[in-house]
C-alpha cells in the first residue's frame, strides 16, 4: 500500500509542475524536483522495508541458523513449507481470521458511522468516536493480556453467562477447541472497529449533502439512502478498510502470541505465529523465511484485487 | 548489518513502479544478493564447504586455552580486580544471590549482570554469544546448535583440573555434546548451578481426606487416590497446559513412561541419538493411561487455557490435590501454603520397582569468547564445592547442589517442602532414574509437538498411538531440517 502512495507521488507531482517549470528549466528538471521530495521517505522505505524484503528472500534460498555458516538450497525450503500437512489448516486459520478482523469491522463500522452521522453529531459524536477508536491506542499487548482475562475460566463473560442461569455455557474460552478462534477474532474486531468506523465516518463527511437532500425529496428512505449514496460513495475508504484489515488478519501475530499462543491443538496457529517459532525457537532462519515469502505473495495476491475494485474506475 | 551499499543502490534506482514490477525486481535483487549468503563467514551456493567458512571466526573451539591453563595450576579469579558479565534469568534468585556470596568471598570479583526472561533468552542468547562483549557466564537455554556454531567454550579442561571427573558421571551428562551433534556424551559445554528434580506435589489436607496416609508405592494405587478425590469432589490434578507455557501434560505423561518402560530409551530420544524413537510399546501404555486420566476429568477442566503461574497459584490456594511439578516451585508453594504441601517421587508401575524423575541442570555456559572464562569457571566449581555456596543453593533454589557426593547435601530449613523434594533424591539416584524433559529434545519440539498434540488429547481430538506418532513425525522432520 505504502507503495502505491509512493507511487502516486511519484507520478503527480511532476506531472503538476511540469506546466510551470518546463518553460524555463528544461524537460529533466521537474522530475528531480519530484524525487528529491520523495527521497526522504523513500529511504526509510527502502532501509526498513524494501531491504528487509529483499533479505527474506535471499534467506529464504539458504539452510542457516541465523548465526554460523550458510547453505545454499535452492527452493527446497519452499517445498518443506509447501509440503508441511499443518500448513493448510494454518493458513485456512488466517482466512477465517478475515471474517472477524475484516468483514466484522467494516460491516458494524459502516452501521455505527452511518448512525453517527445521522444522530451523533456535537459533544455526543466526539466522546463516542474517541471510545470507539480507544483500542487503537492501547498497546496490543496490554489489550491482549486484558482479553485473556475477560475470557478466563472465572473471567467476566462466563460470569455474566452464569449470572443469567447458563452455567452450562461458560467454558474456557481461549481453550476450547471450538471457540478459541473466534475469541481471538472478536479480540480483533474489537480492535479494528474504531479505525474502521473513524475512516468511514470520515469519508461521509466529504458526501454532498445535497445528494441526501435532493434523495429525500424523490422520498427515499434512510436504508435508500446508504444504499445509492452512501454505501457508493465510500467506495474508496471502504477500499482501505478492507485492505488494511485483511493484511492484519492474514499476517496476524500478536493477538494470536498473546491470547492462545497457537492453541488448543493448531486451532488457532496462523502463519505469522509459525514464522516467529521457526525463526526464533528453532533457529531455521530459512525455512522461516521462505514461509514468510509464502505469506507475503499470499497477503498481495488477497490484496491486490481488492486495491484494484475499490479505485475502479479511477485508475 | 552490511547493508548499506544495497541499500543505497535501492534508493537511487527508484525503481518502484507497480506491485508487480517490485515483486520481480525484488526477485532480481535476491538473486544478485544471493551470491553473498547469510551468515557471518560464508562461502556462496555450489561451495558448502563447512570447514573452510569457519576458518575466520575466532578459532577458540575445542580445549585450547583451559588444557594450558590447566595444565599450569588450577584456574582461579586471581588477585586483580575482575568483572564479570553475567546474563541471567529473571524471575530466578539463585544466581544473583550466588554472584553475590561469591564476590563477598572474593572481593575483586565484581558482577556486570543483564538479566532476561527465559524465553527471549531462547531467541538471543546465539547473538549474544556471539557479539562483541560475549558472557563470561550465561544461562543457557539449548545447547547442540550453539556448540555446532563454536559459541560455547570447552570445558572439558575444566573436569580435569577441578577434578569434575570424580563426581556422578550422570550430573554431567546432559551438558556434554558430542562430534555428531547428539547430547549425553563427549566434551563438556556447561555446568549446572544446581540439579531440580521433578514428581507430584500434593495438599496435605486434601490427601487426608482421600485417606492417603503415605505416597502410592504403585501407578496403580496413584490412579485410586485420583479417582477417591474425584469421587470427593475434589479437583484430582491442578496442571497447566496452555501454549503459553507449554504443554504440562509432558510432565505426567514422561512420569508415565519412565514408571513403564526404562528411562534410557527417552534420554536417548532427548538426546538425538540414532534411531531413537519415542513411539514405543511402553510410551505407548503411559500415554494410554494419561488419557484415561484426561476422560476420567482428572485434571482441571480448562487445562488447555491454564497457563504455568495461574496453576501454581491455584495449587496453592487449595485447588488441586496433586500437581506435577519441579523442585524449583518448592520456595514458593512454602509461602503460598505453609506446611500444607508435600512432595512424592512418581511411582514405579510396580511395588519396589526403579523410580524416576525429570531432573536437569540449570544450566549456565561460558562464551566462547569470553574475556574471563577461567574465573567463569571457578565460579561454577566454587557453587557445586563451597559449603556457602551449596546453602545458597538448597535455601534459595530448593535443589540438589551437586558436586561430588562425598560433600554433604546442606539442610533446609525444618517443615520446608525443600526437604522433601531432596530426600526423594536419593531413591531416583539409586535406581539411576534421573532423565532429561522429552520437551528439550528438539528447538521447537515442545512447541510444535508435545504441546498441540497434548491439547489435542485433552479435547478428544487425539489418540494415545496419534499422539506418539505425531510428535515422533515432528521430531524427524525437525532433525532433518
Amino acid at each position: 500500500m505504502d507503495d502505491s502512495v509512493l507511487l502516486r507521488v511519484g507520478h503527480r507531482v511532476p506531472a503538476a509542475s511540469r506546466l510551470r517549470t518546463s518553460r524555463w528549466r528544461g524537460v529533466r528538471s521537474p522530475h528531480l524536483v519530484g524525487w528529491l521530495f520523495v527521497v526522504p521517505a523513500l529511504a526509510m522505505y527502502a532501509a526498513f522495508v524494501l531491504l528487509p524484503l529483499a533479505l527474506t528472500v535471499q534467506y529464504s534460498l539458504y539452510r542457516w541458523d541465523g548465526i554460523g555458516p550458510s547453505q545454499w538450497v535452492g527452493l527446497k525450503n519452499y517445498a518443506t513449507v509447501l509440503t508441511d500437512p499443518d500448513l493448510v489448516g494454518v493458513i485456512l486459520n488466517a482466512f477465517k481470521l478475515i471474517f472477524f478482523f475484516s468483514l466484522i469491522p467494516v460491516g458494524l463500522g459502516l452501521v455505527v458511522a452511518s448512525v453517527m452521522q445521522r444522530v451523533a453529531r456535537g459533544r455526543f459524536g466526539t466522546v463516542t468516536r474517541t471510545v470507539l477508536f480507544l483500542p487503537q491506542i492501547i498497546p496490543l499487548v496490554a489489550a491482549g493480556i486484558a482479553w485473556k482475562w475477560v475470557l478466563s475460566t472465572s473471567g467476566v463473560v462466563n460470569q455474566v453467562l452464569s449470572a443469567v442461569g447458563l452455567d452450562g455455557v461458560t467454558r474456557a474460552w481461549l481453550g476450547d477447541f471450538d471457540f478459541a478462534l473466534p475469541a481471538v477474532g472478536i479480540i480483533g474486531a474489537w480492535v479494528l472497529i474504531g479505525l474502521c468506523t473513524i475512516l468511514l465516518l470520515t469519508g461521509m463527511s466529504k458526501i454532498d449533502p445535497a445528494l441526501y437532500e435532493s434523495a429525500r425529496l424523490d422520498g427515499a428512505g434512510a436504508v435508500q439512502e446508504f444504499r445509492s449514496i452512501t454505501l457508493p460513495s465510500l467506495r474508496q475508504e471502504i477500499g482501505v478498510c478492507i485492505t488494511v484489515t485483511v493484511i492484519a488478519a492474514l499476517a496476524s501475530f500478536d493477538i494470536v502470541y498473546i491470547a492462545t499462543g497457537g492453541g488448543p491443538g493448531l486451532a488457532t496457529t496462523v502463519p505469522g505465529l509459525d514464522i516467529y517459532q521457526l525463526a526464533f525457537a528453532g533457529r531455521s532462519v530459512g525455512l522461516a523465511s521462505a514461509l514468510a515469502v509464502v505469506l507475503f505473495i499470499l497477503v498481495l495476491v488477497c490484496v491486490l484485487p481488492i486495491q484494484r475494485l475499490a479505485r475502479g474506475d479511477e485508475t | 548489518m552490511s547493508g548499506t551499499d544495497r541499500d543505497g543502490s535501492l534508493t537511487r534506482g527508484g525503481f518502484v513502479r507497480s506491485p508487480r514490477i517490485l515483486v520481480t525486481s525484488l526477485a532480481l535483487l535476491a538473486m544478485i544478493a544471493s551470491a553473498c549468503a547469510p551468515g557471518a563467514t560464508v562461502a556462496p551456493s555450489a561451495s558448502p564447504a563447512p570447514s573452510t567458512a569457519l576458518a575466520s571466526a575466532p578459532a577458540t573451539p575445542a580445549s585450547a586455552s583451559p588444557s594450558e591453563s590447566a595444565a599450569a595450576a588450577t584456574p582461579t579469579c586471581g588477585t586483580a580486580p575482575v568483572v564479570l558479565n553475567a546474563y541471567f534469568e529473571t524471575g530466578f534468585d539463585i544466581p544473583f544471590k550466588l554472584s553475590a556470596e561469591f564476590t563477598k568471598q572474593f572481593p575483586n570479583v565484581t558482577w556486570n549482570i543483564s538479566q532476561d526472561q527465559f524465553s527471549n533468552l531462547m531467541t538471543s542468547t546465539p547473538r549474544l554469544l556471539a557479539g562483541d562483549n560475549p558472557p563470561d557466564l550465561i544461562r543457557l537455554p539449548t545447547m547442540v546448535s550453539l556448540v555446532k556454531d563454536n559459541l560455547l567454550k570447552n570445558l572439558d579442561g575444566y573436569v580435569t583440573a577441578f577434578g569434575w571427573d570424580k563426581w556422578p558421571a550422570a550430573q554431567l551428562a546432559q551438558n556434554r555434546v558430542a562430534a555428531d551433534g547428539t547430547r549425553g556424551s563427549g566434551s563438556l559445554y556447561a555446568a549446572g548451578l544446581n540439579y531440580s528434580l521433578t514428581g507430584v506435589f500434593y495438599n496435605k489436607k486434601e490427601a487426608a481426606q482421600i485417606g492417603m496416609t503415605q505416597p502410592p508405592a504403585t501407578v496403580a494405587e496413584f490412579e485410586a487416590l485420583l479417582a477417591k478425590a474425584k469421587a470427593a469432589k475434589l479437583q484430582p490434578i491442578m496442571a497447566w497446559n496452555a501454549s503459553a507455557s507449554g504443554g504440562g501434560l509432558a510432565f505426567p505423561l514422561q512420569q508415565l513412561m519412565a514408571a513403564y518402560g526404562p528411562t534410557q530409551p527417552i534420554n536417548d530420544w532427548i538426546f538425538q541419538k540414532a534411531g531413537a524413537t519415542i513411539d514405543t510399546p511402553t510410551n505407548l501404555t503411559a500415554a494410554q493411561h494419561l488419557q484415561q486420566w484426561i476422560a476420567a476429568g482428572y485434571f482441571n477442566k480448562d487445562t488447555n487455557a491454564t497457563e504455568y503461574t495461574d496453576a501454581n497459584a491455584r495449587f496453592g490456594k487449595g485447588e488441586g490435590v496433586f500437581m506435577f511439578n519441579g523442585d524449583w516451585q518448592d520456595a514458593a508453594y512454602d509461602t503460598a501454603a505453609p506446611g500444607n504441601i508435600g512432595f512424592f517421587v512418581f511411582p514405579s508401575a510396580t511395588a519396589g520397582g526403579p523410580v524416576a524423575a525429570m531432573s536437569s541442570p540449570l544450566t549456565y555456559g561460558i562464551a566462547a569468547k569470553a574475556k574471563n572464562a577461567d574465573c567463569a569457571a571457578f565460579f561454577l566449581n566454587w557453587v557445586a564445592t563451597n559449603p556457602t555456596g551449596r546453602q545458597v543453593d538448597v535455601t534459595v533454589g530448593g535443589s540438589n547442589p551437586g558436586g561430588s557426593t562425598d560433600l554433604a547435601i546442606p539442610p533446609a530449613a525444618a517443615g520446608s517442602i525443600i526437604n522433601d523434594t531432596l530426600a526423594a533424591g536419593g531413591p531416583v539416584a539409586k535406581s539411576n532414574g534421573a532423565m532429561d524433559f522429552i520437551a528439550n529434545a528438539t528447538g521447537t519440539i515442545f512447541a510444535k509437538g508435545w504441546t498441540p498434540e497434548l491439547q489435542k488429547m485433552v479435547g478428544g481430538k487425539e489418540t494415545p498411538e496419534g499422539l506418539l506418532k505425531a510428535v515422533q513425525a515432528e521430531y524427524r522432520t525437525e532433525l532433518a531440517q
